[in-house]
């Protein structure tokens, strides 16, 4: 997967005649409603296909009805992702359909943003009410003045139409937020991305690194099921991670690295592999790039060096790098997803680039496969109107490295300050800024600058409390979306297509998108009668029958190589056209050209780092009121060393609220003491302590890390925010 | 006659529970009940930790104090592979069982009656595996005969150390944890 650079996305949209003329205010439709599918109760059991929507990871699905009557999800044994079985939270899929907070019908709010008071609307009111304010918008300050944020591949109607509007601002905290540095990372050492899902070779691998990646917790089907085969194939597993994860129970080698030192965990490995000859030289030699510079200076770095920064024994440094060379290349040092952690995120994962890249495992049998998916033409839409102003985001280009995609916190800023240009419209699908962005205030207080604020989503999210209409969406299992052609070990096309009604007045994303474009008059951008219409036209392009896939849900491209030994291609879109041991354009924009390690501030005494991850169960924030999901866990806890909880005199299962360094205080979370965490560190998962009170089943229970979050570090090469650099104590009066 | 069981690999279990929610979508568990679940032992002290995870149900023991103790004979053991039921029309819903059993496999259902893990015989009655043990994304749990020396149970447990739950307790359980 090549990612287009943000300089290629506005020379392709520039070179593009506008030819839609754009008839503000005009294109009056009266909204009737979808049409209902009117599935009929038939007796017994039916089976249809359809691809899951609890993550992002996009598992080809099965769903049961019985006696018409949602029963279960199962995984479909074509996908290749899920390979027949779904995680926890696939399986609970059908609780998203039983869920009693979901939204239910549109909604206006009555009073002040953020206090939940609302007016029932029907579609039409919403919908005449959201295309006057975007009008003005759009007369006033410029279509680029709205704004959308977006999470997953639902969005790609409402994004669409926001194109259609004119606005190139369009983003997903995925990025800077989370997995944004990684992406940049390795672009800037391979010329390409890890991507989504990520293209590592954990089932073939025989040695597996992991760095504070929690497999098994952070429950990636597809991921979670290689790791498995690994562990059965009796791979070498190393894991780094303050805390004992479960991928730590299953590791020959656990290293209990000090938070904020990996840098130098992975400086000291390299200077042992480059001291010790212990690399690739062929590969090296055929594809890198700089290389005798790189070797020269990381060769400095000793495991004595390492072992002060992060307390792990010099011989362990040594063990470990050796058993990484022994098995290379099938040595796959994971890239994480998550990556916003200390604020020098992307020099760490282009240090784990360069790790590979000297274990030679990119693009190898038990590395990095090169992924590719199923190509299906775009539906051919009338171009979108000329874009007249740069995004907002990375004004003068200040993070000279976030190409690909847009950073979140910068439209944010964009939208508090005013600069470059005024944002005055924000659009949110699917994610829940509240938690996703650090630092709630300043989310705040960039909604007060908004004119409109309009939330579509499934659950009253935290953030649609603060909206100013919020759009009821139908649950995957209700709705068509975009087809899936993730690039993958094996192409495919997987489809999402309504299993059963909605319950009540929710409606598909692009039934939304497509009506808000007759009030906008738009509609020429919208040309099918439906979803199906859509999914048809593109499907005939690729020669793909839409009858045949909704009865499969997966068809599969024709196979092809997948490693540089079987004849994939070894391309780098790197301006060497190799692998940059050293990079020049780095060098040439005044940062480290070979990554170095920078010492981060370390807690003060009596103050813990937060730390904070995933459960099995549980999606971002999306999920806590999922009831079969809440029945599996209902509250996070804090884990904390059992020496420290018997220190402060906290016992298991009390609760505790944890104070940060900027006086914010938590909701109350019960203590979990136990030996699987350093002294130095708290831990918690994320997404709790949720404060929309639409959420009933959901409210306040636990605590959120979010919320604690008041500090973030911003990544000087693409202006990722680092999340990991808070400080808390614990407070035990409750 | 075979004797049904299940093998299950604590190096490969997760403990992501989705055993849990396939087993309450399966079989309409209400909301606040489990017929299996997950249990992490944690031993040493930090950073040499060891750690087991196990998915936990009834044993469908050999020997079970559970249906000796049910004054009704609702609770029993079917003819088909040795496993063991709950009559739910039978059932008076007096608790017995759910005492008697060590492993804690049994609770009361809303609805009255004794409830617990059935081994999914309405599955294996029509040759598929139970529903936990076919959501399973880290495969590894496994059903089978354990009276047939070539099921895949039975060769895990020759070529594998195991150990079961409570083998002091005499009740002779066929669910075996490899390590
Ligand atoms: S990983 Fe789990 S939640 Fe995500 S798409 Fe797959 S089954 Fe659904
Ligand atoms: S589904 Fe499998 S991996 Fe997950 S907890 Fe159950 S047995 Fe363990
Ligand atoms: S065998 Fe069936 S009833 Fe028993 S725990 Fe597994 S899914 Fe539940």
């Amino acid at each position: 997967m090549n990612s287009i650079s943000r300089r290629r996305f506005l020379k392709i949209s520039g070179a593009t005649i506008a030819t839609a003329a754009i008839l503000t205010g005009a294109g009056k439709t009266f909204v009737k409603g979808a049409e209902k599918i009117n599935r009929e109760k038939v007796k017994g059991i039916q089976k249809i296909p359809t691809y899951c929507d609890l993550c992002f990871w996009k598992c080809g699905a099965i769903a049961y009805l019985k006696d018409g009557e949602l029963w279960k999800v199962e995984g479909n044994p074509l996908d290749p992702l899920s390979k027949g079985r779904l995680c926890p939270r696939g399986t609970g899929g059908v609780g998203a359909y039983y869920d009693e907070d979901r939204l239910k019908t549109p909604l206006i709010r009555k009073n002040l943003r953020g206090e939940e008071k609302w007016v029932e609307v029907t579609w039409d009111e919403a919908f005449e009410f959201i295309a006057d304010k975007m009008n003005k918008i759009k007369n006033q300050y410029g279509p680029e003045s709205v704004a959308l944020f977006s999470h997953g591949i639902g969005g790609n109607f409402i994004k669409h139409l926001l194109r259609a509007y004119g606005s190139p601002n369009e983003t997903a905290p995925s990025f800077a937020q989370c997995r944004g540095p990684r992406e940049v990372g390795f672009e800037l050492t391979f010329g390409d991305v890890v991507g989504s899902p990520e293209r590592t070779d954990i089932e073939n691998t025989k040695c597996l690194v992991l760095i504070g990646s929690h497999l098994g917790e952070n429950m990636h089907n597809t991921q979670v099921q290689e790791f498995s085969h690994a562990i059965q194939k009796g791979a070498s597993i190393i894991v780094v991670d303050p805390r004992f994860s479960v991928a730590a129970g299953k590791a020959k080698y656990y290293l209990p690295i000090k938070p904020g030192t990996d840098l130098a965990l992975l400086l000291a490995w390299m200077g042992v592999i480059v001291r010790e000859k212990l690399y690739d030289a062929d590969y090296i030699s055929k594809y890198g790039y700089g290389f005798d510079k790189f070797a020269a200076e990381v060769s400095q770095y000793t495991p004595e060096w390492a072992y002060i920064e992060t307390g792990i024994e010099p011989e362990i440094i040594v063990e470990t790098a050796r058993e990484m060379a022994r098995y290379k290349p099938a040595t796959l040092v994971h890239p994480g997803r998550h990556a916003t952690w200390y604020g020098d995120d992307t020099q760490r994962s282009r240090a784990i680039a360069l790790l590979n890249a000297l274990l030679g495992s990119w693009g190898r049998k038990g590395g990095f496969y090169v992924p590719y998916s199923y190509s299906i033409p775009k539906y051919p839409y009338p171009p979108y109107p000329e874009l007249k102003r740069e995004p907002v985001d990375n004004p003068e280009g200040k993070f000279p490295f976030a190409t690909g995609e847009q950073i979140s916190t910068g439209i944010r800023e964009a939208t508090i300050t005013g600069k470059p240009y005024p944002i005055k419209g924000w659009f949110i699908y699917g994610t829940n800024l509240m938690q996703a962005l650090p630092n709630r205030d300043e989310t705040i207080k960039a909604i007060q600058n908004l004119d409109l604020m309009v939330v579509v989503d499934v659950v009253p999210s935290e953030i649609a409390g603060w909206a100013d209409v919020v759009l009821p969406e139908s649950v995957y299992l209700e709705r068509y979306d975009d087809l899936n052609t993730s690039p993958f070990r094996e192409g495919f096309v997987g489809i999402r297509q309504p299993v059963i009604d909605e319950p009540n007045n929710q409606k598909p994303n692009w039934w939304i998108a497509k009506k808000l474009a007759e009030k906008l008059g738009l509609e020429n951008y919208f040309p099918w009668k439906d979803a199906e219409e859509y999914l048809d036209t593109r499907l005939k392009l690729a020669g793909i029958s839409l009858d045949e896939l909704k009865k499969t849900g997966i068809i599969k491209a024709p196979e092809k190589p997948i490693y540089f030994e079987d004849g994939a291609e070894a391309e780098f879109a790197t301006p060497s056209g190799k692998i940059e041991f050293y990079s020049d354009q780095l060098a040439q924009a005044g940062f480290d050209p070979i990554p170095r390690y920078t010492k981060h501030e370390q807690p003060p005494e009596g103050y813990f780092r937060l730390l904070y991850g995933r459960s099995p169960v549980h999606t971002f924030s999306k999920t806590q009121s999922n009831p079969l999901l809440r029945d599996m866990m209902s509250e996070n806890e804090l884990w904390i060393n059992s020496d420290i909880a018997a220190k402060l005199g906290i016992r298991n299962g009390q609760k505790v609220k944890l104070k940060n360094q900027d006086g914010v205080i938590s909701d109350p979370i019960k203590v979990k003491a136990t030996e699987r965490i350093r002294k130095d560190c708290v831990y918690m998962v994320h997404g709790f302590g949720q404060k929309s009170r639409q959420l009933r089943s959901t409210y306040k229970k636990g605590a959120s890390d979010a919320e604690l979050i008041t500090k973030y570090n911003t990544d000087p090469l693409m202006g990722g925010t680092a999340m990991n650099v808070n400080f808390v104590t614990i407070e035990s009066e409750v | 006659m075979p004797r049904y069981g299940m093998v299950i690999d604590t190096k490969k279990c997760v403990g992501c529970q989705d055993c849990v929610v396939a087993c309450k979508t399966e079989n309409n568990i209400p909301e606040g009940y489990n017929r299996d679940w997950i249990v992490t032992e944690v031993k040493g002290k930090f950073p040499t930790v060891q750690m087991e995870i196990r998915t936990e149900r009834c044993n469908h023991c050999s020997n079970t104090p559970c249906v000796s103790c049910c004054p009704t004979g609702a609770s029993h053991i079917h003819e088909f592979g040795g496993i063991v039921l709950v009559d739910h029309e039978m059932c008076i819903g007096c608790k017995a069982c759910v005492e008697a059993c060590p492993y804690d496999a049994r609770y009361i259902h809303p609805d009255g009656y004794a409830d617990k893990c059935t081994f999914c015989i309405h599955r294996v009655e029509k040759g598929q595996n139970p529903a936990c043990v076919e959501v399973c994304p880290t495969h590894c749990m496994y059903f089978g005969d354990l009276d047939d020396p070539n099921s895949e149970v039975s060769k895990l447990l020759q070529s594998r150390k195991w150990h079961v739950n409570l083998p002091d307790a005499g009740t002779e359980p066929n669910i075996f944890y490899l390590i």
